[in-house]
C-alpha cells in the first residue's frame, strides 16, 4: 500500500482509480440484488413440480404451470442460435480477415445498425416476411426474429476479438503453409474462442428475455406444441400475459417464470464457458 | 491467391452478405410499409410534436427527443461503471473473485426486460420519487429538475436503461481487455508506471474494441422497449427536465402497434420504426468517424493480406 | 474444430427432429390444423382484446374438456391487434372491445360478423390522501378532469358532488393508458357522449391524444401508477379494481343516479340497450338509459367471418358460440363480467345461422 512517505500524486491517483473500479462493481451489484430479491421473493412459492410439468390453467383454477412455455423458449432459442451463430461468427470472421474492402465496411455498418433496431421493429419485420406470406403465426417466425436480433452482437464481438489475436499467430500459420481457411479455423478462431463464446452468450441472454418480437411471430399457445408451423408458447410472452393480468396467482407464476428464464440463461452461459475452456485446453493453450 | 483461399473468401463472404441482405430487407420493408405516412407528412413528421391518432395527425419529434435523451443519459451513467467493472474484473481483482463476479454481471444481462420493467414500477419509481421530492427548491428552479415529482420520467428511464446496458458493455470490454497482450502492461510497468497508468496503456491499445463495446451498449439503449415504457411516463413532450414524463420511439411502437387498425396510423408507427433505423445509421456513422480518427494514431492491427516490407 | 462442428450438427439435428415430430404433417389451412393422431384434433387460433381474456381462457378450457378434440388458442394482444390479425387472416377469429369501423370492415377479404359475448365495465380509480370512501363523479366532471381543466382535488366541481368528504388541495395527476386498448375506447366513448369538448378535442379510439397526464402500460401499469402516486386518478376494468381492491368512485348515469360499477349495474345497462339492438350488434351502451344502469359499460365482441375458408373450424366455432351464449354465461359473474341479457342471446343464436359451415 501507499505509505505517507512515498505517496506521490501518481500513486494516489492510481489508488483512487482502483477504488473507483471497485465501487463500480458494487454499484452494479446493488440493482442486481434488488431485482433478484424482488423476483425470488415474489415467485419462489410458485416453483412447484407442477409448474414444470403442467400447461397453463385458466384463471380461478389453482395450479397449472408453464411446461409448454419452457419447452417453447428452449426451441425458439435453439432455432435462433442455429440461424444466428453461423451467420454471426462467419461474418465476424470475414470482417476480421478482409477488413479493408468496401463490402466489409458495408457489412460492419449494417451490423451496427441492426444492433440498434428495437426488438419490436424486428418483430414487425418478421411478421411481414414470415407470418403474412404463410398466413400463420409460427415457431419459425419467432426463431427468425430472435435470430436476427442475435446476429449483430455475435458478429461485432467475433470481429473485435479476432482482430485482437496477435498477428504473429496468423502469420505463423500462413508461413507454415496453411490455407486461409485452415489458419482461421484451427488457429485464430480457437485463440479468440472464449471471447466469441461470450458474444454468443450475451446474444442469447439478450433474446431469451425478449417479449415484443414474439408477440407477432410465435404468438403464444395455451397448449403444448412443438410444431414449427404452429404458434408456440414462450416464457417471456406468458410472463407478460400473466404480469399484466389482475390475478395474484398469475402474478406469482409470472415471477416464477422469470426465475426459470434467468436460470436457463445462466446454465447455458456456464455450459458455454465450460465448453470454451475445454476447447482451449485441447488446443494446449 | 490460392483457389482454396478464394473459395474461403467467397464462402465466408456469403454469410456476411446474408447479414447485409437482412438489414437491407428491413429497411425496404420499413420504407414500403410507411409510404402512406411519408407521402402525407413528409419531413414534417420529424419536426412536429402533435401525435393524434384520432385526428390522423402524426408528428414524431417528442419520441425522437425522448429516445436520444434517454439513451445518451443512460450511456453517460453506464459507460464509466461498465468500464470500471471490466477493468476491475480483468486487471484488479483477486483470482478467486473473478469467476463469481463474471457470473454476477452476466446475471444482470440474463434478466428479462419485462422483469426490469415491473421492478421499475414497484421499486425504482418510488425511490426516484423520494429523491425528486427531497430535491431542494433552489435546484428545482433549474429546467433540468423542473416539474412535479412523479417518479416516472426521464430519470427513472435513464437509470433503468443504464442498468440494462452495463452488463453488455462491461462483458465485451472485459473480453477485449483480456486479449491485450501482457507485453503492453509489462512494458508500462517496466517504465515505472503505476497501476492506473499501466491499465490506461492497455485500454489505449484496445480502444477500438472498447468503443465497439460502448456502441453495442448504446444500441441496446436505443432499442430497449419494455422496461422503458413502464417507467418513462409515456407522455409525448419535449422537455429538458429529468422529472418530466416523456416518450421514446420504441415505447410508442410497442404500446400502439397491436391496437393500430387503420392504415395511416399503422404507416405512421412503422415510419417511427424507420426514423429509429435512420437515427441508428447516423449514430453509427458518427462512431465510425470517431474510431477511424482514433485508429489513425499508431494502429496495433495490420492486415495480413498486404504485408508491407519491414514493419517497425 | 471438428468436434465443435459435430456437436453443433448434433444439436441442430435433434432440435429439428423433435420439432418435426410434434408438428402436423397434413396441409394447414388458414389457422387451424388437424393432427395426425387418432382423434382429429382441431387447433383454432384467435387473437384480440385483453379485457375478456380471463373469461375466454376459462371458456376455451371448459369447452376443451367437453370436446377434447377442439383446441382453441386465444391470445390477448389487444382489440386493434385482434382486428388487424383477423383482417389479415393470420388468425381464425378476432375479439374486440370496440366494434370495427366501416373502413376496417371494407379492408377484410370477406364479410365479418360481430357477436357480443359478455359485458364489462370501466371504473375511475383514485388515490387521494385521507379519502378512503367512495367519491361521486358526474360525466362532465370526469371529462374535465381528464381534459386537464380540473387541476386540484378541492376544486368546487368535485367538492359539490361530495359534500361530506374533506378533499385536500393537492394537484390532480391523470393516469391513462399508454398502450392502445379497448378499455380506453370504452372510457373515451363515454366521455365523448357526456362532454362535447372532450369529443372535439380528444375523440374516440383505442389510442387517443390525452391532453394531460402520464401513461401506464396495461391495466397493471395504470393501477400501479395510481396506487403509488398520491393525488392521482385513472381508469381500469372493473375486475381489475375488484381483484386489487383499489378505491373506485361511482359515476352518475343518464337517469341521474350515482351508480358504482358492479355486475348487476352492467347487466341493467345492457338490458336498456337490448330493445334497440342493431342487426350487426355493433352498438355502444355507454351512458345507457334506465334505472340502476352503470354508465361506463360495454359489450365485447367476437369477430367471425361469414364464409370461412376452413369449414370444420367454422362449424367448431359456431358450436362453441352456442355453448358460450348459454352454458358459458354462468361463468361470467364469478369472474367479474356481466352475462348477456336473454333477448340479446336470442338474437345472436339467430345470427349464428348466417355463418356458412358447409
Amino acid at each position: 500500500m501507499i505509505s505517507a512517505r512515498t505517496a506521490t500524486p501518481r500513486k494516489v491517483l492510481s489508488a483512487l482509480f482502483v477504488a473507483a473500479c471497485a465501487l463500480c462493481v458494487a454499484l452494479a451489484l446493488v440493482p442486481l440484488a434488488f431485482v433478484l430479491f424482488f423476483v425470488v421473493s415474489q415467485g419462489i412459492q410458485s416453483l412447484t413440480v407442477e409448474f414444470f410439468t403442467h400447461n397453463p390453467r385458466p384463471v380461478g383454477e389453482p395450479g397449472g404451470g408453464m411446461a409448454n412455455a419452457i419447452v417453447g423458449t428452449l426451441i425458439l432459442t435453439a432455432l435462433a442460435a442455429a440461424m444466428a451463430v453461423p451467420i454471426g461468427v462467419l461474418s465476424g470472421v470475414y470482417l476480421a480477415e478482409y477488413p479493408g474492402s468496401r463490402f466489409a465496411s458495408a457489412v460492419r455498418f449494417a451490423a451496427d445498425t441492426l444492433n440498434g433496431v428495437p426488438s419490436i421493429v424486428i418483430g414487425v419485420f418478421a411478421y411481414a416476411v414470415v407470418v403474412l406470406p404463410l398466413r400463420h403465426f409460427s415457431t419459425l417466425a419467432g426463431g427468425f426474429a430472435l435470430g436476427v436480433m442475435m446476429i449483430p452482437i455475435i458478429t461485432r464481438t467475433t470481429e473485435e476479438l479476432l482482430l485482437l489475436v496477435p498477428n504473429a499467430l496468423r502469420e505463423g500459420a500462413l508461413a507454415l503453409g496453411a490455407t486461409r481457411a485452415r489458419a482461421v479455423f484451427t488457429v485464430i478462431v480457437p485463440a479468440a474462442l472464449p471471447g466469441i463464446i461470450t458474444g454468443v452468450v450475451l446474444a442469447l441472454a439478450r433474446i431469451a428475455g425478449e417479449t415484443a418480437p414474439l408477440l407477432f411471430t410465435s404468438f403464444n399457445n395455451r397448449f403444448f406444441s412443438t410444431s414449427l408451423v404452429q404458434p408456440i408458447s414462450s416464457i417471456t410472452v406468458q410472463v407478460f400475459t400473466y404480469a399484466i393480468s389482475p390475478y395474484e396467482d398469475w402474478h406469482r407464476q409470472a415471477w416464477a417464470g422469470a426465475l426459470v428464464l434467468v436460470t436457463i440463461v445462466l446454465v447455458c452461459s456456464m455450459a458455454a464457458r465450460v465448453a470454451a475452456a475445454r476447447v482451449a485446453n485441447i488446443r494446449g493453450r | 491467391m490460392r483457389s482454396s483461399d478464394f473459395g474461403f473468401r467467397v464462402a465466408v463472404g456469403a454469410f456476411a452478405a446474408a447479414l447485409l441482405l437482412i438489414v437491407v430487407a428491413i429497411a425496404v420493408t420499413l420504407v414500403n410499409d410507411s409510404t402512406l405516412s411519408i407521402q402525407k407528412f413528409g419531413l414534417r413528421f420529424w419536426g412536429t410534436s402533435n401525435w393524434d391518432p384520432v385526428a390522423g395527425e402524426f408528428g414524431a419529434l417528442p419520441f425522437i427527443w425522448g429516445t436520444l435523451y434517454s439513451s445518451v443519459l443512460a450511456l453517460l451513467i453506464a459507460t464509466p461503471v461498465a468500464l470500471g467493472i471490466a477493468v476491475f474484473i480483468s486487471e484488479l481483482c483477486p483470482n478467486a473473485l473473478r469467476a463469481p463476479l463474471i457470473f454476477l454481471t452476466e446475471l444482470l444481462a440474463a434478466i428479462p426486460s419485462i422483469v426490469y420493467g415491473l421492478w421499475g414500477i414497484f421499486v425504482l419509481v418510488p425511490a426516484v420519487r423520494t429523491v425528486e421530492t427531497a430535491m431542494p427548491e433552489s435546484l428545482r428552479a433549474l429546467p433540468l429538475f423542473s416539474g412535479p415529482p412523479l417518479g416516472v420520467g426521464m430519470f427513472a428511464a435513464a437509470l433503468i436503461l443504464a442498468v440494462m446496458v452495463v452488463p453488455f458493455t462491461s462483458a465485451i470490454a472485459r473480453e477485449v481487455l483480456r486479449t491485450v497482450p501482457p507485453s503492453q502492461r509489462e512494458g508500462a510497468f517496466a517504465l515505472g508506471a503505476t497501476r492506473f497508468e499501466a491499465i490506461r496503456a492497455a485500454m489505449f491499445y484496445a480502444r477500438t474494441g472498447i468503443i465497439g463495446a460502448v456502441m453495442l451498449g448504446f444500441g441496446r439503449a436505443l432499442g430497449e422497449t419494455m422496461a422503458v415504457t413502464m417507467v418513462i411516463g409515456n407522455n409525448p413532450q419535449v422537455s429538458l427536465s429529468l422529472f418530466a414524463p416523456q416518450y421514446t420511439m420504441a415505447a410508442v411502437l410497442a404500446n400502439e402497434f397491436t391496437e393500430a387498425a387503420d392504415a395511416l396510423y399503422l404507416a405512421a408507427l412503422i415510419e417511427i420504426g424507420l426514423v429509429l433505423f435512420v437515427i441508428t445509421l447516423f449514430v453509427n456513422m458518427l462512431s465510425r468517424g470517431l474510431i477511424w480518427s482514433m485508429a489513425r494514431q499508431a494502429s496495433p492491427r495490420r492486415s495480413v493480406l498486404v504485408p508491407r516490407g519491414a514493419e517497425a | 474444430m471438428n468436434k465443435i462442428v459435430m456437436c453443433y450438427l448434433a444439436v441442430a439435428l435433434t432440435a429439428a427432429i423433435a420439432a418435426g415430430c410434434g408438428g402436423s404433417s397434413e396441409p394447414v389451412t388458414a389457422n387451424s390444423s388437424s393432427g395426425a393422431g387418432t382423434s382429429q384434433a382441431l387447433q383454432i387460433n384467435g387473437a384480440g382484446a385483453t379485457f375478456p381474456y380471463p373469461i375466454y381462457s376459462k371458456w376455451f378450457s371448459e369447452y376443451n374438456t367437453l370436446h377434447p378434440n377442439i383446441r382453441v388458442n386465444y391470445q390477448s394482444i389487444g382489440s386493434g391487434g385482434g382486428i388487424q390479425q383477423v383482417v389479415n387472416q393470420t388468425v381464425f377469429f378476432g375479439a374486440t372491445d370496440g366494434p370495427m369501423t366501416e373502413d376496417q370492415l371494407k379492408a377484410a377479404g370477406g364479410r365479418i360478423l360481430h357477436f357480443p359475448t359478455v359485458l364489462g365495465a370501466v371504473v375511475p380509480v383514485y388515490n387521494i390522501a385521507g379519502v378512503t370512501g367512495e367519491l361521486k363523479f358526474t360525466g362532465p366532471v370526469l371529462a374535465d378532469i381528464f381534459l386537464g381543466k380540473i387541476k386540484k382535488w378541492d376544486d368546487p366541481a368535485i367538492a359539490k358532488l361530495n359534500p361530506g368528504v374533506t378533499l385536500p388541495a393537492t394537484d390532480v395527476t391523470v393516469v391513462h393508458r399508454s398502450d392502445g386498448s379497448g378499455t380506453t375506447y370504452i372510457f373515451v366513448d363515454y366521455l365523448s357522449k357526456v362532454s362535447p369538448q372532450f369529443k372535439s378535442q380528444v375523440g374516440v379510439s383505442t389510442s387517443v391524444k390525452w391532453p394531460t397526464g402520464v401513461g401506464g402500460k396495461g391495466n397493471e401499469g395504470v393501477s400501479g401508477l395510481v396506487t403509488q402516486t398520491p393525488g392521482s386518478i385513472g381508469y381500469v376494468e372493473l375486475i381489475y379494481a375488484l381483484q386489487n381492491t383499489i378505491s373506485f368512485g361511482s359515476v352518475q348515469n343518464a337517469a341521474g343516479e350515482f351508480v358504482k360499477g358492479s355486475v348487476d349495474a352492467v347487466t341493467k345497462a345492457a338490458a336498456a340497450a337490448a330493445p334497440n339492438m342493431p342487426a350487426d350488434f355493433r352498438v355502444s351502451i355507454t351512458n345507457a338509459q334506465g334505472a340502476g344502469a352503470y354508465p361506463i359499460s360495454s359489450f365485447t365482441w367476437l369477430l367471425l367471418y361469414e364464409d370461412p375458408k376452413d369449414k370444420a373450424a367454422g362449424k367448431a366455432m359456431v358450436d362453441f358460440m352456442r355453448w358460450a351464449l348459454t352454458d358459458g354465461q354462468k361463468y361470467a359473474s364469478d369472474l367479474g363480467y356481466a352475462p348477456l341479457p336473454a333477448s340479446v342471446v336470442m338474437l345472436e343464436q339467430a345470427a349464428l345461422d348466417q355463418i356458412k359451415v358447409s
